[in-house]
């Protein structure tokens, strides 16, 4: 049996990151750049739609540049708040700006095995097996293709994951893993099956899908295609900005941030004028490069500000935002993963980012670790405890309680204890034993995350997907292949 | 002689100073120096200088690579005169440099030629989505000592594989070394396909670059 969801909603705590009129500079010198340098589109079915609506199309370099009408025009009519649907009614995910609901990372190439502890390649079988684990966790509110099928060709392995992770969870589906044509086109054919057929599909997507932007100011012509072909059919689309202080952006964190929304905004806008009215939503994971070396970080300081930053520019938009948290760059589950974890974690929570990408990988989402996923859900739980905030009134006073011990004393035995002490916080993995209890084993979080992965892919029976509908999935996937 | 020639040849360097290293290298034309002592007396003393300083963490990448472009000016000037006197820069290795078929992430990619060139190697960058048979052909025309591919996602890396197969097939494979990166891509990878090297990031390339050629 699945659990339900635990998600983040009605925050007691918050901060102020961007100013009103930072974020207006920042939409203004974003338009800026989209009119003046250009955003590439490398698809011609995109530079066509780009054509119609007006905007400056150098057939050549495949870069457009379209005014702020154009661009502003486009993005009123996304639609501010929408569902995305599971397999099962109870777990769909309200974005309704008052969740934040956790997903899995992806996409990893490498697996930390349970059994062996040696890393290997990703597989089928690991998009499976981590699917029913997060179908298990209550953290865990959709998935994401947590790693790459790497024993299937690539024109289907897309196809395969995403039948993986529906045969293995109830939960919602969100892939950014296809990117062609015929996949996008074979991923919508199984998501109506799901949904039960294409009106359906529409009002209760089980699928939704993101796309990477090339930063800086570009796109990848499959991707393009691919989120047009899902956004016809209803699919919600993303568009991700993974720019980079140094490199892919400007070093400054105000300049990568502008470069990214051009990306996205510009994206958005373009599913907006092919598909008016389509459920579309922000995504990013924009970091910085290591100055010394310019690799890819994934955390340090300037990611936690990105986290918090992002949502209040999605808010001013008026769309849902998948934003990248946790993605650790540490190499185990370590000091540097629970820092970089955590504090992402929580700079994009309480900005109530509604989407949260996601538990499980490190070395900057590039290797899955079990362990690594069920701490972060333990950082989340943490989270989300911390944003329930401090509630002020009489009975959370204790006044009575108070005058009832007195001086001294203690409150063990008192009423209100008793009614209020299940409120606090009750870690899984923290080690709260006696010094004595730890030093026979030396064991923790990490001996136990294994020990509860193991456990759950052991007994854990997701509810399964009808056979005869396994069945007619494989046969859509077979047919992407025999083209 | 021209001490001081070369010691603001090295700074133009130092500094990442493109247009004045240009200049630099014209002047040298100019007064009649051997565009082969501007080279190994002037700015290759700025490179290595840079290049000590970034290995020990004293200089950031993108000193490194203002510090490459403004190289490149110089030689981009001294280059034909050298080809007229029938002079020639050593290099330590042809290398052809792409992101492979079906990929357009560049970054990585441009880092390592980067950092290839301002170690003397020469290199011709076929930028992205570069298709094999382009890549055979030009690593024939430039008789390239290593081919290096980089790509970013799990279903373009396997074009690495293809390249490598198409190598031997055409009898290319024992000719060239093939490299290959990219954030999905792991020494496993490498091993599986064959490839000769495999590096992380930039840095590294160049130290697998130098080892592959016996260098």
């Amino acid at each position: 049996m699945s659990k339900g969801i635990k998600s983040i909603s009605n925050p007691h705590i918050s901060i102020n990151i961007l100013s009103q009129e930072d974020i207006k500079t920042i939409h203004n010198k974003t338009l800026e750049i989209i009119e003046s340098v250009g955003v590439r589109f490398p698809s011609s079915r995109a530079l066509e739609l780009w054509e119609e609506n007006g905007a400056i199309v150098d057939r050549e370099s495949q870069v457009i540049k379209a005014s702020g009408n154009i661009i502003e025009g486009a993005l009123k009519n996304a639609p501010s708040r929408y569902t995305l649907a599971a397999r099962k009614s109870s777990q769909d995910l309200s974005l309704d700006g008052n969740h934040v609901y956790l997903g899995t990372d992806g996409c990893g190439v490498e697996v930390i095995d349970l059994n062996t502890g040696e890393r290997r390649r990703s597989k089928l079988d690991d998009v499976a097996n981590i699917a029913l684990v997060a179908d298990y966790v209550e953290e865990i509110a959709f998935n994401w293709v947590a790693v790459s099928a790497q024993d299937f060709p690539p024109e289907s392995r897309g196809l395969h994951e995403l039948l993986a992770i529906w045969e293995n969870s109830t939960k919602h589906v969100q892939t950014e893993s296809v990117y062609s044509i015929e996949e996008a086109r074979a991923a919508v054919e199984m998501a109506a099956m799901i949904a039960g057929g294409k009106l359906e599909l529409r009002e209760r997507p089980p699928l939704s899908i993101m796309q990477c932007t090339t930063s800086p100011l570009g796109h990848d012509g499959g991707s393009l295609d691919a989120a047009l072909t899902v956004a016809e059919a209803g699919v919600p689309v993303g568009f991700m900005t993974m720019a980079s202080c140094l490199t892919t952006g400007p070093a400054t964190l105000a300049g990568t941030i502008a470069v990214g929304n051009a990306e996205v905004i510009s994206a958005l806008a373009l599913i907006q004028l092919a598909y008016p009215g389509t459920p579309v939503f922000y995504a990013a994971a924009q970091t910085a490069s290591d100055p010394r070396s310019g690799v890819y970080t994934g955390g340090g300081p300037e990611d936690f500000l990105f986290g918090a930053a992002t949502n209040v520019l999605a808010d001013y938009y008026d769309i849902p935002l998948s934003m990248g948290a946790f993605a650790t760059g540490a190499k185990e589950p370590n000091w540097q993963a629970g820092i970089d974890n955590s504090f992402s974690a929580f700079m994009a929570s309480i900005v109530m980012s509604d989407m949260l990408l996601g538990v499980g990988l490190l070395h900057g989402s590039r290797i899955w670790s079990y362990e690594q996923m069920l701490m972060d859900c333990e950082i989340f739980d943490i989270v989300k405890q911390m944003m329930d905030g401090i509630i002020v009134n009489e009975e959370t006073l204790a006044m009575e309680a108070i005058k009832s011990v007195g001086p001294g004393g203690n409150y063990l035995t008192q009423k209100h204890t008793l009614s209020h002490m299940r409120d606090l916080w009750l870690p899984k993995y923290m080690d709260r034993r006696p010094f004595s209890a730890w030093e026979k084993n030396q064991d923790g979080a990490k001996e136990w995350a294994k020990q509860e992965a193991m456990r759950i892919l052991d007994t854990h029976q997701p509810e399964a997907l009808d056979p005869n509908l396994s069945n007619e999935l494989n046969q859509i996937i077979a047919s992407v292949e025999r083209e | 002689m021209h001490t001081e020639l070369y010691n603001e040849m090295a700074k133009s360097v130092i500094d990442g100073e493109v247009d004045n290293a240009k200049n630099l290298a014209l002047r040298a034309l100019v007064e009649d120096i051997e565009p082969l002592d501007a080279i190994n007396k002037g700015f290759v003393i700025g490179i290595n200088d840079v290049g000590e300083k970034f290995s020990s963490g004293q200089c950031f990448l993108p000193e490194l690579v203002m510090a490459g472009e403004a190289m490149k000016a110089a030689l981009t000037v001294l280059e034909p005169e050298m080809a007229k006197r029938g002079t020639e820069r050593k290099v330590l290795g042809n290398v052809v440099l792409a992101t492979i078929q079906g990929d357009i992430h560049d970054i990585g990619k441009t880092l390592v030629g980067i950092m290839l060139s301002s170690n003397g190697f020469r290199v011709y960058d076929m930028g992205v989505d570069a298709h094999i048979d382009v890549l055979m052909q030009k690593s024939e025309e430039v008789e390239a000592d290593i081919i290096a591919v980089s790509a970013l996602l799990t279903t373009t890396m396997i074009n690495q594989r293809t390249l490598i197969e198409q190598l031997s097939k055409s009898g290319l494979r024992e000719k060239v070394k093939v490299m290959v990166g990219g954030a999905p891509v792991t020494q496993d990878w490498a091993d599986e396909i064959g490839a000769d090297g495999y590096s992380e990031d930039a840095i590294g390339a160049v130290i697998v670059a130098k080892q592959i050629l016996g260098h």
